[in-house]
């Protein structure tokens, strides 16, 4: 895809053709590129939130569709990733001041004994992308980072990953403490990790799995969904 | 028991254990075929010709399958349905390899035994040992003989850091150190593995193993059909 861009002059084209080349710049992983992609549509009024979704989440979707199709592997998605992050860093404190929509809060970690954070940081972006508030514990997370967190932020959903077919059993521990407190039902439990299916998601209580960060997204935004329809209902 | 060098066999190549395992060589004394995985070929071979077990057939899937846990499962019950009707027994040397307890699974509902543990740095360590130190190792990176000889290609290309080495940091942020779990005592290897942690940037710990839980496994299996 970045054979013949080497001439293009990012601030010289239309925006349609901007936000298009922004698409390819992020598949092909070119940072800097989406840096002066974003300020450029800043520059030329569009809001933060339509540079979020439209170029950068725009843009990252096509790559989670071609790393779940097979045709781009994790190095690729990364570098995608990193580009996509270092856009969103010149947006955050704009969305925060322009009052961009809210979906909802999530609370995300690895399980206690597993370090291990590509995934669990690449739901962290989309999520974020998505308009969620994302409260990031890192790895290595006990239990009660889970709950503590999820009660201080008052959090609609509660996100584990893992790695490890050694770790993942963890998040059973989490779940089962949640429903032992009593808070289970207060919190969307969402589960994912390369070892993980979804009848693990299913046997240890969870919500759902979720396969990649995309289905993440999707997940989330049809739990809050419902969320929202049975309190109208109620 | 008896002291085993993986190299001491005639022994195909790693790449062709990576990339194509190897096949089921028949004799008239097989009565048992082990399913195992390439990466541990050498070292199964290395018992089988230590300890005379003619009667114990081997074939290997290509090591790199671990690389998509999510292949091995649908590749060995393809191996155990072609062969079954040819042994008397078959073992799979496979530990749960990434595969998320599907393998456990396939292979009880298929009637075959597997070797128990998470995965080979688990079962070469010794399962109990490797659980015991696991809450203080979890920083730890582990390479085997195996993957310290198929580095590059088991690390260094498939995670892309040979095209980008940045990426580094994304990977390995977390990790500390290097664990080379040797199963033989060789210099040039232990070299080789030190270098891979100074790629990594990690710091680097040789622990020797020698073959644990797979040769108790397997000495079981080969004494249980005799």
């Amino acid at each position: 895809m970045a054979d013949e861009e080497d001439d293009i002059i990012l601030s010289e084209l239309e925006t349609e053709d901007l936000v298009l080349q922004m698409h390819d710049d992020l598949y092909d992983g070119l940072k800097e590129e989406i840096e002066e992609g974003v300020n450029i549509l800043l520059e030329r009024g569009w809001a933060p939130y339509k540079v979020l979704t439209e170029a950068l989440v725009a843009g990252m979707t096509i790559v989670g569709n071609d790393f779940r199709d097979g045709i781009l592997f994790v190095p690729e998605v990364l570098l995608a990733a990193n580009a996509m992050k270092a856009g969103m860093a010149i947006l955050k404190p704009l969305l925060a001041e322009t009052g961009a929509p809210r979906m909802g809060k999530m609370v995300i970690g690895t399980v206690k004994g597993d370090i291990h954070d590509i995934g669990k940081n690449l739901v962290s972006m989309m999520m974020e992308g998505a308009g969620f508030e994302v409260v990031d514990l890192g790895i290595n997370n006990p239990v009660e980072n889970y709950i503590e967190a999820a009660k201080k932020e008052e959090a609609d959903i509660v996100g584990m990953s893992a790695l490890l077919t050694t770790t993942m059993p963890y998040m059973k521990v989490v779940i089962d403490t949640m429903v032992e407190q009593g808070i289970r039902d207060e919190y969307i439990v969402l589960v994912g990790g390369a070892p993980l299916n979804e009848e693990f998601g299913r046997a240890i209580g969870a919500d759902a799995y979720c396969r990649d960060a995309a289905v993440a997204v999707e997940t989330a935004k049809d739990f809050i969904a419902r969320k929202h329809n049975q309190v109208a209902a109620g | 028991m008896q002291h085993v060098d993986p190299r001491d066999s005639a022994q195909p190549s790693d790449t062709t254990l990576t990339e194509v395992g190897i096949a089921a060589a028949r004799n008239t004394a097989s009565r048992v075929l082990v399913i195992g995985c390439g990466a541990i070929a050498r070292e199964i071979l290395a018992l089988k010709a230590v300890n005379q077990w003619d009667h114990i057939a081997l074939t290997c899937l290509p090591a790199i399958l671990h690389n998509h846990p999510e292949r091995i499962t649908p590749a060995v019950e393809a191996a155990i349905e072609k062969h079954r009707a040819d042994f008397d027994s078959i073992f799979v040397a496979y530990a749960d390899c990434g595969t998320g307890g599907l393998l456990q699974q396939a292979c009880e509902r298929l009637g075959v035994e597997m070797i128990a543990g998470p995965h080979c740095y688990s079962f070469f360590e010794g399962n109990a040992a490797f659980a015991a130190q696991a809450d203080a190792e979890i920083t730890a990176f582990y390479l085997t003989d195996f993957l310290v000889r198929q580095f590059d290609a088991f690390v260094w290309r498939p995670l892309g850091m040979d095209r980008h080495p940045e990426l580094r940091h994304s990977y390995f942020a977390h990790y500390t150190k290097l664990v080379h779990q040797a199963q033989t005592d060789d210099p040039e290897l232990t070299a080789n593995a030190k270098e891979c942690a100074d790629r990594l940037g990690l710091t680097y710990e040789r622990r020797f193993t020698g073959f644990g839980d797979l040769a108790t496994t397997l000495t079981a299996v080969a004494r249980q059909s005799l």
